[in-house]
């Protein structure tokens, strides 16, 4: 839809005098670009326009008219690239380019029970939350971030589930718990929200984060004002 | 079936023996159904915080996959007196 969009404010600002077949052309190919899966094709052939165009236009002996619907090719063809990878190609959050086919290969290889054992024992703290730690999306989620934060616990990992929904389901499989936010201690289901904030209230917290070598930030404050 | 929290209260009390279950209907604060729930059971006596949990949520399985948020509070009946007095 982006692609036809530029085109189409772009064919806007063209001089009223501009040949309507050629631009008409233009969209026409650009438009049949958007049911293009494949990646490739698209570049190949808007690759192959805009050089065909620019190679026509080298020759004088074309006529006025042959030149405008090649200038008019080429611009559209340099568009549709430019603004073709912008929007094709994903790109991972660091700015690297996928292309939709390695992304899709790296999603399959990755079972998920598997993995989900992996990530809750590779940190001390797990969670897996709506939103992130900076940002929560969900007042349980929120909840179970703040009581972390009033212990001192900043170092954890926190994966979120509304980014992934094979993640979300399956770490309610994973854990045969309906709900999300989830926390694990060391490898070990401990609750959601409603337990996290008992387990805080009645101090319970301070001892399970002591098991882990966490001393609370609560604990020290309470030995540093007696 | 519709779940209402009637539904939920009586399933609650049939299947933990609870001698006090408060269902609230949180909805209107979130976004889908939402629900808050108070169980007092004297089947919840020497268990752990999460082994209660998971007892609730095996007795409310097929109504929690189409419930949106849920809150729980488990207490045991010597609990719930002392909660009360206080």
């Amino acid at each position: 839809m982006m692609k036809l969009g530029a085109s189409a404010s772009s064919s806007a600002s063209l001089s009223p005098s501009s040949s309507f077949p050629s631009s008409l052309l233009a969209e026409l190919l650009s438009s049949s670009f958007l049911f293009l899966d494949s990646t490739l094709a698209f570049f190949a052939i808007s690759f192959f326009c805009l050089s065909l165009s620019r190679f026509l236009l080298r020759f004088a002996v074309l006529s006025s008219a042959a030149r405008l619907f090649c200038s008019t090719l080429s611009r559209y063809s340099a568009k549709c690239l430019w603004t073709g990878a912008a929007v094709r190609l994903p790109r991972q959050p660091d700015g690297r380019v996928l292309t939709a086919s390695s992304a899709r290969f790296l999603c399959a290889a990755a079972g998920p029970a598997k993995d989900l054992g992996e990530m809750v024992k590779k940190d001390k703290v797990v969670v897996f939350m709506k939103g992130t730690p900076a940002q929560p999306l969900c007042g349980f989620s929120n909840a179970v971030v703040q009581i972390l934060r009033m212990h001192g616990v900043d170092d954890y990992a926190a994966y979120n589930v509304l980014d992934d929904s094979e993640l979300r389901e399956g770490v309610k499989a994973f854990s045969n718990w309906p709900t999300i936010p989830q926390v694990y201690f060391s490898g070990e289901f401990v609750g959601g929200c409603d337990i996290l904030l008992q387990m805080h209230q009645n101090g319970d917290l301070v001892d399970e984060l002591k098991k882990l070598g966490i001393s609370s930030a609560l604990l020290k404050a309470e030995n540093e004002s007696k | 079936m519709a779940i209402t929290a009637d539904h939920i209260r009586d399933k609650l009390i049939k299947e933990l023996a609870a001698v006090h279950v408060d269902v609230e209907d949180t909805s209107p604060n979130r976004c889908a159904a939402s629900y808050k729930v108070l169980v007092v059971s004297s089947q919840f006596e020497g268990k752990p915080l999460l082994q209660r949990h998971r007892m609730v949520n095996t007795c409310l399985v097929e109504e929690l996959k189409e419930i949106h948020a849920f809150e729980q509070k488990t207490l045991t009946p010597e609990q719930w007196d002392k909660q009360k007095s206080q």
